[in-house]
């Protein structure tokens, strides 16, 4: 669902429908009743390649060391706009 | 019918019955995200049936309000069409009562929202994009139980025929009304002979045409639909939230 324009898609739940076409009118029913958004997306759970819990170590801990990926090492000089 | 009281009471009484009508699925449909469709759809007819009832008290101008005209009247005085009023049936005979409504309702609200009548024009510009959901959600249905399986496509043909009758009432003559009937003929036809081509459904032959709805004359199904819906108002009156 899209809130707003300018905004992206986020996930707002699931729902049952026999096909794509009623998937879309299911969700404006059940997700848009109270002008949450102007655009919806549905997806087959089928499609989606999730990462598992199990995977957690592996896919997110190594990141937490590498404060070299943070850009907070550089100095912002006096008078940049828009950095 | 003979006044714009008249024509605004039968829309309101229309889109009231339907209310009431879809309202009876809540909780009953065959998955919980139909059970919303349809509850949503009630909520629409609702919606207009108010707007309408009100304009129809301020026209008549003997003080009843939207209230008054939905529980205070008996089944004789009611002014819908007689389609609205049909027990729901199964699914099929639902939804094809929703999809003939709808695709006589959207033009019908179409025309209305370029009228003279400023109120009337109004309400049918806001009715007119719900009418046009209803119609899309009916429509997909009967394609998809029409074109489905040979049990549900037996029972979407039965529907249809069932109901069919009852859609000429729908467009009797009216030319003094803001907007005639029968001038909408054209486009619910060209609209269902669509859908029920692409649903592999025959469109029923026109013979017998049930009516009396807009003068008063109803089916037995009305008054127990009113009973349910007026209890409350009736045991107390003016009751609120």
């Amino acid at each position: 669902m899209r809130a707003r324009r300018g905004l992206s898609h986020t996930h707002v739940g699931s729902l049952h429908a026999p096909d794509a076409e009623l998937a879309l009118r299911n969700a404006r029913d059940l997700y848009t009743r109270r002008q949450e958004g102007v655009s919806i997306w549905v997806v087959p759970a089928s499609a989606i390649t999730a990462s598992s819990p199990d995977e957690k170590d592996a896919f997110f801990d190594p990141a937490a060391d590498k404060v070299y990926r943070h850009p907070t090492f550089y100095e912002v000089p006096d008078g940049v706009a828009h950095l | 019918m003979s006044s714009l009281f008249d024509f605004a009471l039968a829309l309101g009484d229309d889109a009231l019955i339907a209310a009431q009508r879809l309202g009876e699925w809540t909780s009953r449909a065959p998955e919980m995200e139909e059970d919303i469709a349809l509850a949503n759809i009630a909520l629409d007819q609702l919606g207009a049936a108010r707007l309408l009832l009100t304009y129809a008290g301020e026209l008549e101008g003997a003080g009843r309000d939207e209230d008054a005209l939905a529980y205070l009247r008996g089944d004789r005085e009611f002014r819908n069409c007689l389609l609205v009023e049909l027990p729901n049936g199964d699914f099929a005979v639902t939804m094809a009562k929703l999809f003939l409504l709808a695709a006589y309702q959207l033009p019908l609200y179409t025309a209305l929202s370029g009228c003279a009548d400023e109120r009337l024009a109004a309400i049918g510009a806001k009715a007119r994009k719900e009418s046009a959901y209803h119609l899309d959600h009916a429509s997909l249905w009967v394609k998809r139980l029409g074109d489905g399986t040979d049990e549900s496509h037996r029972r979407m043909q039965d529907a249809v025929d069932q109901v069919w009758p009852y859609t000429h009432e729908l467009f009797t003559a009216d030319p003094a009304a803001p907007v005639d009937p029968a001038t909408l003929r054209a486009d619910f036809d060209a609209v269902v002979s669509a859908v029920l081509d692409a649903a592999t459904l025959t469109r029923p032959a026109d013979g017998w045409a049930p009516g009396g709805g807009r003068a008063g004359v109803h089916t037995e199904h009305l008054s127990y639909l009113l009973a349910e819906m007026q209890v409350l108002h009736r045991a107390h009156p003016g009751a609120s939230w």
